[in-house]
């Protein structure tokens, strides 16, 4: 199209005549320009409308790309591409218009370029910025043409060479924000290409403040952005802002309320507008209406075409179970779970309940505080004195409606309800009664220590029981008087004293600190002590000496007077000593996680000392000789490990499920085993049955201290930090078949509870169905 | 090892759940119309055992659904309902849009609907089945009914509702089945007992609703469709079974005496003649004329022993309920017109009392307040002017008190502006253990048809004017009395707490209480001792068991508590105001 080589070349050729920083939107503004500079195209243009359209879209194109290359060139510019594609937009629109207007001013005579006769446009356009509308130029053409009216009626003949679209355009740049060009020194380019540079001038605050003040014509001075020159309004223009502020034309002459002249009239005029004689199917019937209607009689005679029958409303019922069918309950009948049905009002719901079920005062402030879902009760118990007081229920919606949402979206569950009778839960047990011989009653208190009683052990022969203290001293006493025989200080706090099991010996041994010291208490039997004193003095050192963990010390003068026979000085602290059932060995426990020096067995005949074990397996808590046969067992915190020591190996390991075993007791019968531990239980094993507990008993609410069997009864005793002491009947049968029997037959009390600890240690009299505690409270007691 | 490896969550549990929303992509249909369809046919989501292996290993909280419903709901032709619904409304608004008034027109004649028929007979095979759980139907539908013709729902439906609770009204008065009646804070309870089955329903009071915001109105529509078209066959059942015209009609005779009075009142029939049903005044007719009532006796069986003993409890129940059913037979009744008239007049009617009310409050009142056969006036106001000699005025509760009680009270309680006894709920059954209102025990022995003790107690408070001393030992026996009666409860219950030696209770001194005692507490310590060998398991159940016990007895002293002390200051208050008299 020859149009679009010219505008493009246009825009080549004035690209390179422009400044670079502002080519590009000049470039565009060439466009809007473009009618003007050439009027001859546009003129052309009008001619045929349509490829007027186009070219101008194409116009606006070639602009675009014509910004795409300069972007390189320019960088000031680039944030305002965007911007600019807008502006692209909206110029499309305004080509179109201006097309259109370019049109019509083709239709005028006059080529509006002279220099000459610009004032009165400049000024319209000068008051349009004033106003301060951001209006396109071209937008306007209507507001121009009535200024150009203006400027008619001022100058006469000016009318006739002035056009619609005539502007005083002195700068070329546009309608851009004239900030742009602020940082250079023109403001523009004149129609020639020429730079319009600004005024140097520089009106500060000040000076307009002044001429504020001073000049007269202020307020009629408009700043004119585009040529930077302030310029002083007419009478009459200043007339027509007003009249425009005031929403009035801007012509004074035109009249706004004309008559109108209707172009029918109600006047009935004899003539008709025109002449035209009707038709003539206009009064022949309508051959295709003749034919509907005949075939809708005949679909009507036929029956095809029924009146609509009036729709029922109401619904219908009938006995719709008239035929139960015993097949129609399917399988999902049967799965089905009916909602439960709404809960019955008690009393506390009446509207005039019985006083005791209306909320106190603390009662009811608590309900309020309460959440909605915590609440016992969902409304609050009212009394009304009678029925014609009682007020509607505000939430009688609201619980219908969960009611329905429960219905529907809760899922439903059928729940299996235990109607158990609580004492069918009871386990059925012989009765205590039956199991007797075991202690009932608390019959003596053996007092005199002054600090809680660590440990005690009774003789063989069951008259005489010792009993070590943390205040320093063993004491001997009489079992069935409670009388204190001795009283012997030591160097230390007692932590275990074990009296020889063999009746033929008479000795203790106690330990404190890391000293174990072997005591003759000459109690009893003369015999047996004389004899007890020459076992120990007829030792004949070994000729090889040979390098112990132990020192071996034989007391001499006021010790041996007071009963000390040998002392056994141990590296570190020992906690207890256990005997072996024959009497010979001895068996000392020293706590220590890091070596595996825990455990020494010492024999008293020969003064020798063994380490048996290699490896350290855990912090040992207590050790124990099998009754029988030559087992040691070692209880660390939460294993009891059973060695065989002739053959040095590990036979069993026993898992208590304990936290911490405390203490440890073997059956006499050798195949059993109790374990007390510090989280309260007492695990019961029967060694033959698997290593695991054969029950675990938890009797005690706070630790266990001591367990023991007795020697010849089938019971055994635990006691605990709670302060009592529980006999357990523990039947052990001969025939392995059968389970040990383990009934709980007495709870006894009696230890006052010191400093959290209850009962520290129990032991059973060795030949009667009696049991001592010692406790914190610094007392011994005999139950039997 | 070979074979295929299983891949997770494709067999077991995880393949007989479906989510909501995957089942509601299944059907195709919008969450509103699931939510119907779960309504109308009755699916309610299930809880699955182990949720997260359900759930595909995540545990977002999700609501999960048979499978196997799901499918089922497949099938239903209602389904394809609601789509035809939803192009309907599209139609429609389409319509609107283009202003096809025409149209508009069309599409609303052809508005496409549904039956619930076949789902009704789906979900309640039998008809037991339906009977069984109309207890929801009916409050709601009594709750329908009370609506105000506006806004919240189609009228036609407030109507529906209104005439399916009037006909179910008539139902029971006609074959006298109601049983229970319970004025709460929310509104009256009723329990009737049909064909067997136990059927309890609320009804609000008849005041206009506040209408809250965050109730979705749409669910209870939903519901209350599926409600009245139950209900709806259920009442047509019912009326089948007494040989009665469904929908009701008014027997001749009373239709008759009723036509000549109002008729002018009312500008339609159709309406009237709901009003008259709802009068509950008038008997129904009948299909087949038939006597009244024959009296069906049970037939006597050859029985031994146990059998024996069935029968005859059987027997003496089946007279208690005939005499129940006639305990206001004869009586007069006329409610003032501040008593709510509805349910008084339908209580006294199942009852077989003849109740009238004012000509301007109601269309069916039978006779006038000036009638001088009037044995009862059911007034609720605290005085009345002009008072006839020869008829009882008493307040409403004495009407529900009564037939609770299943016997006439005596009136005395329930005269004009005297402080009513509290109204005790019915559905209150006490096992033993829990707390009995003294007004319960009373009520009882009246209807062991001991002496009427309030008497006695009264006479008592006037001699306690003359002597303090009588008062004093009075209070203290009552007082010794409670005491016994906690320990006794406390004796019969906490066997388990231990009893700790050294207290010596007052009634079981000397050497044969020592001895009782002695075994007491070694019962006592074997069962202490029997209980620490408990299993773990077991010993969880029996300490829970235990527990509730422990908590019921605590609210029991508790309230009991509360009763004396409030005796305690009411007494108090008694005397004060007697002094200050003096």
């Amino acid at each position: 199209m020859p149009t679009v080589t010219l505008e493009s070349q246009k825009n080549g050729t004035m690209n390179k005549a422009k400044v670079k920083s502002a080519k590009k939107r000049v470039a565009e503004e060439d466009n809007d320009q473009l009618p003007i500079f050439d009027k001859d195209v546009t003129e052309k243009a009008g001619e045929e409308g349509d490829e007027d359209l186009s070219d101008s879209e194409e116009s606006v194109f070639s602009g675009l790309e014509d910004s795409g290359s300069d972007i390189d060139e320019e960088e000031e510019d680039d944030g305002d591409d965007e911007e600019e594609d807008e502006d692209d937009a909206a110029l499309m629109l305004d080509e179109n218009l201006k097309n259109n207007s370019g049109a019509e001013t083709s239709a005028e005579p006059a080529e509006p370029k002279q220099q000459g006769k610009k004032t009165a446009s400049k000024e319209t356009r000068k008051m349009k910025k004033g106003k301060g509308g951001a209006i396109d130029g071209r937008g306007e053409k209507g507001l121009t043409t009535t200024f150009q009216g203006l400027a008619t009626a001022q100058q006469g003949d000016e009318y006739e060479h002035d056009t619609s679209d005539e502007e005083d355009i002195r700068n070329t740049v546009g309608n851009v924000p004239m900030e742009w060009y602020q940082d250079y020194p023109h403001i523009g380019y004149n129609l020639d290409g020429k730079k319009i540079f600004k005024p140097i001038r520089s009106k500060d605050e000040l000076d307009e403040f002044l001429d504020k003040m001073e000049n007269p014509d202020y307020w009629r001075t408009v700043h004119d952005k585009t040529t930077a020159s302030d310029i002083r309004l007419t009478d009459e223009q200043v007339d027509l802002v007003h009249r425009l502020q005031k929403g009035q034309f801007g012509d004074v002459n035109f009249n706004e309320y004309e008559s109108s002249v209707d172009f029918f009239t109600n006047e009935v005029m004899i003539h008709p507008v025109t002449n035209r004689p009707q038709d003539k199917r206009s009064f022949i019937p309508s051959l295709i209406e003749k034919e509907k209607v005949s075939k809708l009689v005949h679909a009507i005679k036929m029956g095809w075409i029924k009146p609509r029958k009036p729709k029922e409303r109401t619904p219908q019922y009938y006995d719709l179970w008239a035929k139960e069918d015993p097949n129609a309950i399917l399988g999902r009948h049967k799965m089905h779970v009916p909602a439960p049905k709404m809960r019955l009002p008690g009393h506390e719901e009446s509207y005039n309940p019985p006083p005791e079920y209306l909320l106190t005062e603390e009662e009811r402030l608590a309900w309020e505080q309460q959440d909605a879902e915590d609440r016992k009760l969902p409304f609050l118990p009212q009394k009304h004195s009678c029925l014609r007081a009682v007020p509607a229920f505000s939430r009688f919606i609201h619980e219908r409606f969960e009611r329905c949402l429960d219905l529907y979206l809760c899922p439903r569950q059928r729940k299996m309800r235990v109607n158990v009778n609580p004492e069918d839960l009871i386990p059925k047990l012989p009765k205590p009664k039956d199991l007797q011989p075991f202690p009932t009653t608390m019959s003596l208190v053996y007092r005199g220590h002054t600090s809680l009683v660590r440990s005690i052990s009774a003789c063989p022969t069951g008259q005489w029981l010792v009993s070590g203290s943390d205040d320093f001293t063993v004491r001997f006493w009489e079992v069935n008087t409670g009388r204190c025989m001795k009283t012997l200080e030591v160097g230390g706090a007692v932590k275990s004293v074990a009296w020889n099991p063999n009746p033929a010996v008479c000795l203790v041994a106690v330990c404190f600190e890391s000293t174990v010291l072997l005591l003759n208490p000459s109690l009893g039997d003369r015999l047996v002590v004389s004899s007890t004193d020459q076992l120990i003095t007829s030792y004949e050192p070994p000729e090889e000496d040979k390098e112990q963990a132990v020192t071996w010390a034989l007391s001499e003068g006021p010790e041996h007077n007071k009963g000390h026979r040998l002392t056994l000085t141990h590296p570190k602290a020992v906690k207890q000593v256990v005997w072996h059932g024959k009497g010979d060995y001895l068996s000392s426990v020293m706590p220590d996680n890091t070596s595996n020096l825990q455990v020494l067995i010492h024999q008293v005949s020969k003064r020798r000392t063994q380490n048996p074990f290699r490896k350290n397996k855990g912090l040992v808590q207590c050790v124990s000789f099998h009754p029988l046969r030559p087992y040691f067992f070692v209880a660390t915190q939460r294993y009891v490990r059973i060695y065989n020591l002739i053959k040095q190996e590990l036979t069993k390991k026993l898992m208590t499920n304990c936290k911490w075993i405390s203490s440890m007791a073997i059956h006499p019968g050798g195949d059993n085993l109790i374990c007390g531990s510090y989280d309260c239980r007492l695990a019961w094993f029967d060694l033959d049955l698997s290593t695991k507990p054969y029950k675990m008993l938890r009797h005690h609410k706070k630790a266990l201290r001591g367990v023991a069997y007795h020697r010849n009864y089938p019971l055994f005793a635990s006691g605990a930090d709670d302060g009592s002491v529980i006999v357990c009947h523990g039947m052990v049968y001969n025939d392995l078949l059968q389970n040990p029997l383990i009934v709980p037959v007495k709870v006894l009390k009696g230890h006052q509870i010191t400093q959290d600890l209850g009962v520290l240690d129990v032991t059973f009299h060795p030949t009667q169905p009696w049991v001592f505690s010692s406790g914190a409270d610094t007392t011994i007691r005999l139950f039997t | 090892m070979g074979g295929l490896q299983k891949k997770k969550y494709e067999r077991g549990s995880a393949t007989n759940y479906i989510t909501r929303n995957k089942a509601r992509k299944k059907l195709q249909l919008s969450l509103a119309d699931f939510r119907r369809l779960c309504i109308l046919k009755g699916i309610y989501p299930h809880e699955p055992k182990h949720k997260k292996k359900v759930n595909k290993g995540s545990t977002a909280p999700r609501t999960f659904y048979l499978l196997k419903d799901i499918r089922f709901l497949l099938h239903e032709p209602i389904v394809r309902k609601f789509r035809e619904y939803k192009v309907f409304v599209r139609k429609l608004r389409k319509a609107y849009g283009k202003a096809e008034w025409t149209g508009v027109e069309r599409l609303r004649d052809n508005k496409p609907g549904y039956k619930l028929d076949h789902i009704i007979k789906e979900r309640y095979p039998t008809f037991i089945d339906a009977l069984r759980d109309i207890d929801d139907a009916l409050s709601m539908c009594f709750l329908f009914s009370t609506f105000a013709r506006t806004g919240k729902c189609h009228v036609q439906t407030i109507m529906l509702c209104r005439r399916l609770t009037v006909e179910w009204m008539n139902y029971l008065v006609t074959s006298r089945s109601l049983r229970k009646v319970f004025i709460s804070i929310k509104g009256i309870y009723y329990q009737a007992e049909v064909l067997g089955q136990l059927i309890t329903w609320l009804v609000p009071y008849q005041f206009a609703h506040d209408h809250p915001t965050d109730v979705d109105y749409r669910v209870m529509a939903t519901f209350t469709e599926m409600y009245t078209t139950l209900f709806g066959f259920i009442n047509f059942r019912l009326y089948q079974t007494l040989n009665l015209v469904y929908p009701p009609k008014l027997d001749s005779k009373s239709e008759s005496e009723l036509k000549a009075e109002h008729e002018e009142d009312y500008a339609m029939d159709s309406e009237s003649y709901l009003e008259k049903l709802s009068a509950l005044s008038a008997s129904l007719a009948r299909v087949v004329a038939t006597a009244e009532e024959e009296e069906n006796q049970l037939d006597q069986f050859p029985a031994e022993g146990e059998d024996l003993e069935n029968m005859e409890a059987r027997e003496k129940e089946q007279k208690e309920q005939e005499a129940q059913n006639r305990l206001f037979e004869g009586l007069k009744f006329f409610l003032n017109r501040e008593v709510p008239r509805e349910s008084l007049a339908f209580i006294l009617r199942c009852f077989g009392a003849e109740v009238s009310w004012d000509k301007s409050l109601c269309i069916g009142g039978t006779y006038d307040v000036t009638d001088e056969t009037i044995t009862h006036q059911i007034v609720d106001r605290p005085d009345i002017d002009k008072q006839y000699i020869n008829r009882y005025y008493i307040q409403p509760q004495w009407v529900f008190d009564s037939v609770n009680a299943k016997m006439c009270l005596p009136v005395e309680d329930y005269f004009l502006g005297v402080t009513l006894p509290p109204h005790l709920s019915p559905f209150v059954e006490e096992k033993d253990g829990d707390y009995v209102p003294p007004e319960k025990l009373k009520l009882i022995a009246l209807q062991r048809g001991e002496k009427h003790v309030q008497d006695d107690e009264e006479e008592d408070d006037d001699d306690d004017e003359e002597d303090n001393d009588e008062v004093d030992d009075e209070d203290l026996t009552e007082e010794k009395n409670l005491k016994k009666m906690e320990d006794q409860r406390s004796q019969g219950k906490t066997l388990a707490v231990k009893v700790t030696p050294g207290k010596v209770k007052p009634w079981e001194t000397g050497s044969m209480g020592n001895k009782v005692r002695l075994e007491q507490e070694e019962k006592a310590e074997e069962k202490r001792l029997a209980i620490m060998m408990m299993k773990k398991k077991e010993k969880y159940l029996y300490d829970k068991i235990m527990f509730g016990k422990k908590r019921t007895t605590r609210e029991a002293n508790k309230l009991a508590a509360k009763r004396k002390a409030h005796e305690d200051t009411s007494k108090a208050e008694k005397k004060q105001k007697k002094a200050k008299k003096q």
